[in-house]
């Protein structure tokens, strides 16, 4: 893992004196709110319906156990005993008081992190696979690039007041898991055919109001020239992106009305210019960055194949959450291990003090000392031998951390919504609890396979629900919750912006409607391996918005 | 026209709070400053800025509420979830109890 060198050292101790100042001064009335509002998010403090909320910055979702137990005393000591992981890798707190941040602040640069760049229009924390460095369909562990974009971008003086926010995801997989096409900048780390590293690179991708597939703008960039690259993007961006309307801010939008061919052009001609210049990797460079994120030394454990066998033959459970929640690792001895924060009726993405405690606990025990964030809000082990998973799953098991329904129709993104977001116009957290319920039964669950469903609470779609394969999006008519239905979204190599079914249903009414639409699913479907999004691209919406609204006359 | 209260959050911690009859900041909207003309609206308005402006609370703002039989019922199902305040069951259970197999 990356371990910060002085330079980060410095930079993170100055802004938290920095920031404890400006607190200091708020308090004290010296500073307006009109004046202190900017300062506070670009350092992840919002003002939310009830409380103060923090953001802390969890880069590529990559946390060591002395790091996450941190997370876990912050939750205790200054929260209400728990936190809430985030689409974005990040945790957040909902009910810090703003005078305890800067000691919270404190406490998380003694552990190597920080909450600078998690708002504001900057360029954010940035994501990655969270199986990165140990999938075994990748080509190669697109984190040392993304600590390279950490480092470049952190504070970036240039870059500190872009027209709007900026994301950026890297994968290193054929088969996204980070969702790169929804970003501001996607990148895909593969080899050329000389087997030397660079990325597809893809532009203007976003959800929110007006949301939109990344473009492709270049096919294979060099390593050595993603600053420059990035760079020559951003600029482009922070040069024409419209500030005159919030909405039509983001890169996206600039993508949009000046043509994806024009952008290029002028992103070209800017990185001509900067393309030798110092922002040229040397290889040094990145193989000093890499050498952090070298694998872990694995020992040999082949005695795990048998012991598996035999423990899933005893334990019906055990193999239940080792078919869902365990995927392939790189080394055929160990197994990458889901930890699902979605129990059937609990809160997508919230985990208590214990739990990111045992977590740290195991981690440091079973995994390497290494724990991921996905943006599926869920955390993985990345390196369990085979031969110790059940030691694992009985440990989970013990504080609800072992439901095994990684990628099912319960595994649910939702954003906070209306119960804790200034920003929502709905509730998302109790819809998905109720999903969660109706369709929490084991077999049932298996018998649908694989489904998606994201829900946010207000159009700017932190809840990902355009990408979702069923996606619902709450909004406010007339004083009530009101839930629109898309379907078809995805938001992996094949993104597509789900359709929407069409009149919006009540909170009541929702469940029921997502009920109709899985059993239509499950009656049209050629087979089971037949998944919701293949068989929706198969026949369409037709079926689905019949099931929902009725026959549509069709005039002859 | 329909009532109106003064609602914020306080500067300090966040805390959800409403602007009292007896010109103090409470923690609970029992025993709130009621508007019920504009006259009165725009005196709380005012007791906003100026809570504001003395930097005792943030987002300081005027909502709209009805007499319920005694009992003041925002319209705006925000409002009543500031009141209550998140609708799940948020803070962390204890321990499910140990597996019964």
């Amino acid at each position: 893992m990356y371990r910060y060198d002085e330079f980060d050292h410095a930079f993170v101790a100055a802004r938290v004196e920095q920031f404890k100042d400006q607190v200091e001064r708020r308090l004290s009335g010296e500073l307006t709110e009109d004046q202190f509002k900017p300062l506070r998010l670009m350092n992840g403090v919002y003002l939310q319906l009830h409380a103060y909320m923090l953001r802390v910055a969890v880069p590529y979702g990559t946390l060591s156990g002395r790091q996450m137990r941190k997370l876990g005393h912050i939750a205790r000591t200054y929260d209400r005993g728990y936190g809430h992981f985030t689409t974005r890798q990040n945790i957040q707190y909902n009910w810090p008081a703003l005078a305890d941040i800067p000691k919270i602040l404190d406490e998380l640069a003694e552990v190597e992190m920080h909450a600078m760049q998690t708002s504001g229009n900057c360029i954010r924390n940035v994501t990655a696979d969270h199986f990165s460095g140990v999938a075994a369909d990748e080509v190669a562990d697109p984190r040392p690039f993304a600590e390279i974009l950490r480092q470049w971008s952190s504070l970036h003086p240039e870059f500190s007041y872009l027209p709007r926010k900026f994301k950026i995801a890297v994968t290193g997989a054929e088969h996204d898991r980070a969702a790169i096409q929804t970003h501001d900048i996607g990148l895909h780390l593969k080899k050329n055919e000389a087997g030397e590293l660079g990325f597809a690179v893809y532009v203007g991708g976003g959800q929110g109001r007006t949301p939109m597939v990344a473009k492709k703008i270049r096919d294979f960039l060099p390593a050595e020239d993603l600053l420059s690259y990035t760079t020559a993007i951003v600029r482009v961006y922070n040069l024409h992106g419209r500030r005159d309307n919030k909405y039509k801010a983001r890169i996206k939008i600039l993508v949009h009305e000046t043509g994806v061919e024009e952008l290029t052009r002028q992103i070209e001609a800017e990185w001509q210019a900067l393309k030798e210049s110092d922002l040229k990797l040397p290889q040094g460079d990145i193989d000093a960055i890499m050498t952090y994120f070298r694998p872990p030394v694995l020992p040999e454990r082949p005695e795990g194949w048998g012991a598996l066998a035999a423990a899933k033959k005893a334990d019906a459970g055990f193999a239940a959450w080792v078919d869902q929640n365990v995927t392939p690792h790189k080394n055929p001895d160990y197994g990458v291990v889901t930890i699902s924060l979605k129990p059937i009726g609990g809160i997508p993405g919230d985990a208590s003090a214990e739990q990111m405690e045992l977590v740290a606990d195991i981690a440091e025990k079973y995994s390497q000392d290494e724990i991921r964030v996905s943006h599926e809000q869920n955390l993985v082990l990345p390196h369990v031998a085979l031969a110790d998973l059940h030691a694992v799953y009985e440990l989970l098991l013990a504080d609800g951390l072992a439901t095994a329904n990684a990628g099912l129709i319960t595994d649910i993104i939702a954003c906070p919504g209306l119960d804790y977001c200034a920003l929502a116009n709905a509730r998302s957290i109790p819809v998905a609890q109720r999903i969660s319920e109706r369709f929490g039964a084991a077999e049932r669950q298996a018998e649908i396979g694989e489904l998606k469903i994201k829900i946010s609470g207000c159009i700017n779609a932190c809840g990902h629900h355009h990408v979702g394969h069923i996606g619902i999006l709450g909004v406010e008519k007339k004083g009530e919750e009101l839930y629109q239905i898309t379907l078809g979204g995805s938001a992996d190599e094949i993104t597509t912006v789900g359709e929407i079914t069409g009149r919006g249903f009540s909170s009541e009414e929702v469940v029921d409607a997502i009920e109709k639409i899985v059993d239509t699913y499950l009656g049209l479907r050629t087979s089971k391996e037949e998944n919701f999004l293949a068989a929706y691209r198969r026949v369409g919406a037709a079926p689905f918005k019949e099931a929902l609204y009725g026959p549509v006359s069709r005039a002859a | 026209m329909t009532i109106k209260v003064l609602t914020a959050n306080r500067l300090t911690d966040g805390e959800v709070v409403w602007y009292g009859a007896d010109g103090q900041w409470r923690e609970t909207i029992e025993g709130v400053s009621i508007a019920r003309d504009q006259e009165a609206a725009a005196e709380l308005e005012a007791a906003g800025k100026a809570a504001m402006g003395a930097n005792l609370v943030v987002d300081a703002n005027l909502i709209d509420v009805e007499d319920r039989g005694g009992e003041l019922y925002p319209l705006r199902l925000r409002e009543r979830i500031r009141i209550s305040g998140p609708t799940i069951d948020f803070e962390p259970r204890r321990k499910p109890a140990a597996s019964a197999a």
